[in-house]
């Protein structure tokens, strides 16, 4: 056979890389990924690229290309000196969610390192931007690289026309709104405009079909409930033909801004499209680079057990990547929360053994994918399908929860004491794995504001309203600059009212009038 | 097969308009620590990079964030050993538990980075209101010449070494036994002489023989080029700062009570100022300084700043100080003698006449350059604008100024009137760097 052929061939040796041995490792890496794991990926394109890069790639969250800002002149700042002191190590690769997928590697990794990271990212990350329905549905991968390139284009020109410092303004104002700048459940319907006066015609059609001159003719019901009545019409009128409550105040402010410039509400657009980009990473962490990792790990051993890879680089290989799936406990120095890369892992591998090798308690837990044997289809519906927040809801298992013997604090801010809620036995795995999603759903961590009203005809002034959920208000000082910046993109008052999700009573109300 | 780009050779720096940017954000705050750097540090040690705090103000990105201090949440952590449902833990230290992430903000905006000496330069210039010819000539390094050093593989094609070249050229034909044209002419000649002779068989196998002969001499020649890349050799040039003499500066400053902290602050500015301009013209300066009350002494740089003494106001000490100093280590055919003195102007009536005579007989003979600044009160800088009357060293040195065309003085009450007292120094720099 030909495998057993080359099984003595060693993919490389030694620790220096050329780009013979990388297309080499690759072609390998590809070849098993697709058959042995099924995958599916975008074409690859690998760039090699120097530490400085890298940190230039860091501070422009991880983009290629990314129009000028003084605040990723910040971040460089910042990441160059933990980075010299030597408080942080850089990241091995980067990779984009575009098509061809971009890799980069550093040029300071070694040849076992290189392979790693092939694997992790040219095929794991790789195979679920292609796959995961979030990716699929709200990121456009063959076209970010071109509109980045639009974008930067397009924000140098605004300097060089309105000035440095009028640009600067408007993406402060947007970059504050970034989180709020995504739509969070529903796509803006994408309508052209000849649908748009089709409707038009339409809704025409049928209000001339349905007129009857009888309606006008009835006598104005009772005289106080009719102006009432009128006015939250009025009220109810305005708010439908503005589409409110909207949760994407930045959506809000581009298409209804009073004061903005064509090429103001251009830039705004900009920021926006790029959060909205980044919004299903923010949702997959745990799954993506859990997916990465699994793969990488799957992958390595394969090669290891045919013989492509030496034990030394294996070793190297193995090193690495405990170092990057270790969970310090919550007690340790080190701990700085859940590591998304273990928690990822943990739970693939989890899955994996249940379709192989069921306790009687996986049977109960997991009825459906318990020892179905193929744990790959398993994996492959898991990875296209879900976004954190279902995926440890769907499988984290108590098996997991023991080994990570995970447990829940609750913590209100004004008593002195936590407690503990939920530790890991039979009462407390339901209740641990619905809180740990329950983190994951940025949907519902992030603070819940939309805007509710807007008086166009009046006094023009944008009603925001903060749904606050279990008590938890915003931060003051940074609430108050960021509705400043609002107010200049609005370009007239802005209030911000606090409303119990519970009990709907008003909390509290900011206007920046009094700012 | 994947797609391979190498990237590392692209043009690094893709952040620096970037950086431009964040500098200019925060300018305000960055003069602000220049300004502290230069009112602390010593007056050489502007001229190099220096690391600044994190400006804060206008560098902030809010967006709306949970307050940490209210509300009920819950925290999931790994690794419980010893706790049950229902145990309570007191929370460390009140406010954020464990579980909360830290806080990326806060800790994100303290530290420091580094300012590169062009930009500490700019910074330290705003103030100053120089003129941008005499920014660019103080920010430029020393001149440097290039110098033979030896040969390299690798350069432009002007600086070729022809008889490196050639040589590496022979050496490496006679290595990999190139044929030479000779034994090519040889053989056409034999084939030639052959081909004239009446033609038979065997006559006509050696004529084959002779040209695959030919053919493959040809090949090899071919091959093995004449002069090949490896064999070319550049001349290496080493660039060389060019020797300037040396000069040293005397800072002269009255220390009594009536200079204040502001007042300090400016001479200082001064004396950087022309310590900037020195060490760009002078490939060593050294700096003197010399305090004195009623009675003068050299000090180190800290003292000079930082001590305050009591006392009367005798100028003609510090300057018959100097003078001795001049004597004693700096003489005049090595040294290039620049002084600065800054005083608020009071001075004994009869002193200011030893001044002048001192000066007029002794020093202006010896020094390049005299600058003299008399600080004044912002509010003073009215009365006194132009008039010639004021105190009464002014009125002494006055005399000096008509006489002697390298002395210069000048009322100063804020950073920007610094300047024009080494305006005639800026403007001779071309003949000052002939002479040097």
């Amino acid at each position: 056979m030909v495998s057993q052929a080359r099984k003595s061939e060693l993919l490389f040796s030694g620790s220096d890389w050329d780009f013979n041995k990388l297309s080499r490792v690759y072609d390998e890496i590809e070849a098993i990924g697709l058959e042995e794991l099924r995958l599916d990926i975008y074409p690859v394109q690998m760039e090699i690229i120097s530490s400085e890069q890298m940190l230039d790639a860091y501070s422009s969250v991880g983009m290629p290309l990314m129009y000028r800002h003084w605040s990723f002149g910040k971040h460089f700042l910042y990441n160059e000196l933990l980075y010299r002191k030597g408080a942080r190590g850089l990241a091995y690769e980067l990779v984009i969610n575009s098509n061809p997928c971009i890799v980069y590697l550093m040029e300071e990794n070694t040849m076992a390192l290189q392979a790693l990271v092939t694997a992790h990212a040219a095929l794991g990350h790789n195979h679920f931007f292609k796959n995961n329905h979030l990716f699929r549905q709200w990121t456009d991968a063959g076209g970010i690289l071109s509109y980045l390139d639009f974008a930067k284009s397009y924000i140098a020109r605004c300097e060089e026309r309105h000035g440095m410092a009028a640009v600067e303004a408007i993406l402060d104002s947007a970059h504050a709104l970034m989180e709020q700048g995504v739509f969070r459940y529903h796509r803006p319907p994408r309508l052209s405009s000849e649908q748009q006066r089709e409707g038009l015609r339409e809704r025409l059609e049928y209000e001339e079909r349905s007129f009857n001159d009888l309606w006008r003719t009835l006598p104005p019901s009772q005289e106080s409930g009719d102006t009432k009545t009128a006015g939250d019409d009025d009220a109810a009128e305005r708010k439908k033909s503005l589409n409110l409550p909207e949760e994407n105040l930045l959506y809000f402010l581009e298409k209804n801004s009073l004061v903005l410039e064509p090429w103001q509400r251009e830039i705004v657009r900009i920021v926006r499209v790029i959060a909205q980009y980044f919004y299903p990473q923010r949702q997959t962490q745990v799954m993506n680079e859990g997916c990465a990792t699994f793969v990488h790990y799957t992958l390595m051993n394969m090669l290891f057990d045919r013989g492509r890879i030496s034990e030394g680089a294996m070793l190297e290989i193995l090193r690495n990547h405990s170092n990057v799936v270790f969970q310090p406990a919550y007690d340790d120095p080190r701990f700085s929360g859940i590591n998304p890369y273990a928690l990822g892992l943990d739970m693939m591998q989890d899955i994996q053994r249940i379709s192989t090798a069921p306790t009687a308690e996986d049977r109960d837990w997991f009825p459906d994918i318990a020892g179905r044997g193929d744990w790959r289809d398993t994996l492959l519906d898991a990875w296209a399908n879900h976004r954190d927040e279902s995926f440890i809801r769907q499988y984290l298992s108590p098996r997991l929860i023991r080994k990570w013997r995970l447990f829940v604090l609750a913590d209100g801010a004004d008593e002195p004491h936590y407690e503990v809620a939920s530790i890991h036995n039979e009462r407390g795995y339901g209740k641990i794995r619905s809180a740990l999603a329950q983190s994951y759903d940025i949907g519902a961590n992030r603070p819940d504001i939309q805007v509710v009203d807007v008086d166009l005809l009046g006094d023009r002034h944008l009603r925001l309203q903060h749904t606050v959920k279990d008590g938890v208000m915003l931060e003051g000082q940074s609430r108050d600059a960021t509705l400043r910046h609002i107010r200049n993109l609005w370009g007239y008052d802005v209030s911000l009212a606090a409303i119990d999700a519970g009990t709907g009573a008003i909390l509290s109300e900011r206007w920046t009038k009094e700012l | 097969m994947p797609i391979f780009i190498d990237r590392r050779l692209n043009p690094k720096d893709k952040s620096l308009g970037n950086r431009q940017r964040f500098l200019r954000r925060a300018r305000d705050e960055l003069k602000r620590s220049i300004r502290d750097h230069v009112r602390t540090g010593r007056i050489a040690d502007i001229d190099r990079e220096h690391a600044v705090p994190m400006p804060r103000k206008g560098t902030s990105e809010p967006t709306f964030g949970d307050d940490k201090e209210s509300g009920r949440r819950q925290h999931i952590l790994p690794g419980n050993r010893t706790f049950s449902p229902g145990d309570l833990i007191s929370k460390p230290g009140g406010g954020g538990g464990y579980g909360s992430a830290p806080g990326t903000t806060e800790s994100e905006d303290d530290f420091r980075f580094v300012l590169s000496r062009e930009e500490v330069l700019d910074l330290f210039f705003e103030d100053l209101e120089l003129p941008d010819l005499v920014k660019l000539n103080l920010k430029q390094i020393l001149s440097f010449k290039p110098r033979r050093a030896g040969f390299t593989a690798s350069g432009a094609p002007t600086n070729i070494n022809v008889g490196r070249t050639m040589r590496n050229s022979h050496g490496r034909r006679i290595a990999l036994r190139r044929p030479k044209q000779a034994e090519l002419d040889a053989i056409a000649l034999q084939i030639a002489e052959l081909e004239a002779k009446p033609a038979s068989t065997a006559m006509s196998e050696r004529i084959a023989a002779l040209r695959e002969e030919f053919d493959r001499i040809e090949r090899r020649r071919r091959r093995i080029a004449y002069v090949d890349p490896v064999d070319i050799r550049f001349n290496r040039f080493d660039p060389q700062p060019v020797p300037n003499a040396s000069a040293v500066m005397f800072c002269l400053m009255d220390v009594s009570g009536s200079m204040g902290e502001r007042e300090k602050d400016l001479a200082k500015r001064f004396f950087v100022l022309l310590h900037l301009f020195l060490t760009r013209r002078y490939e060593r300066t050294e700096v003197v300084f010399i305090r004195h009350t009623h009675e003068a002494k050299e000090v180190d740089e800290h003292t000079f700043f930082y001590h305050t003494e009591s006392g009367g106001t005798v100028v003609s000490t510090a300057l018959e100080e100097m003078h001795r100093i001049i004597e004693e280590r700096y003489p005049v055919a090595e040294w290039n003698i620049y002084a600065a003195q800054a005083s608020d102007g009071d001075n004994f009536a009869t002193d200011s006449e030893r001044c002048i005579e001192l000066l007029d007989r002794k020093l202006m003979r010896l020094c390049q350059y005299f600058a003299y600044v008399e600080i004044i009160d912002e509010r003073e800088s009215h009365i006194f604008g132009s008039t010639e009357n004021g105190t009464s060293l002014w009125r002494a040195y006055n005399a000096v100024d008509g006489k002697w065309p390298n002395f210069q003085m000048r009322r100063i009450a804020a950073p920007a009137d610094i300047y024009p007292v080494f305006r005639e120094l800026f403007a001779r720099q071309p003949d000052l760097r002939k002479s040097a």
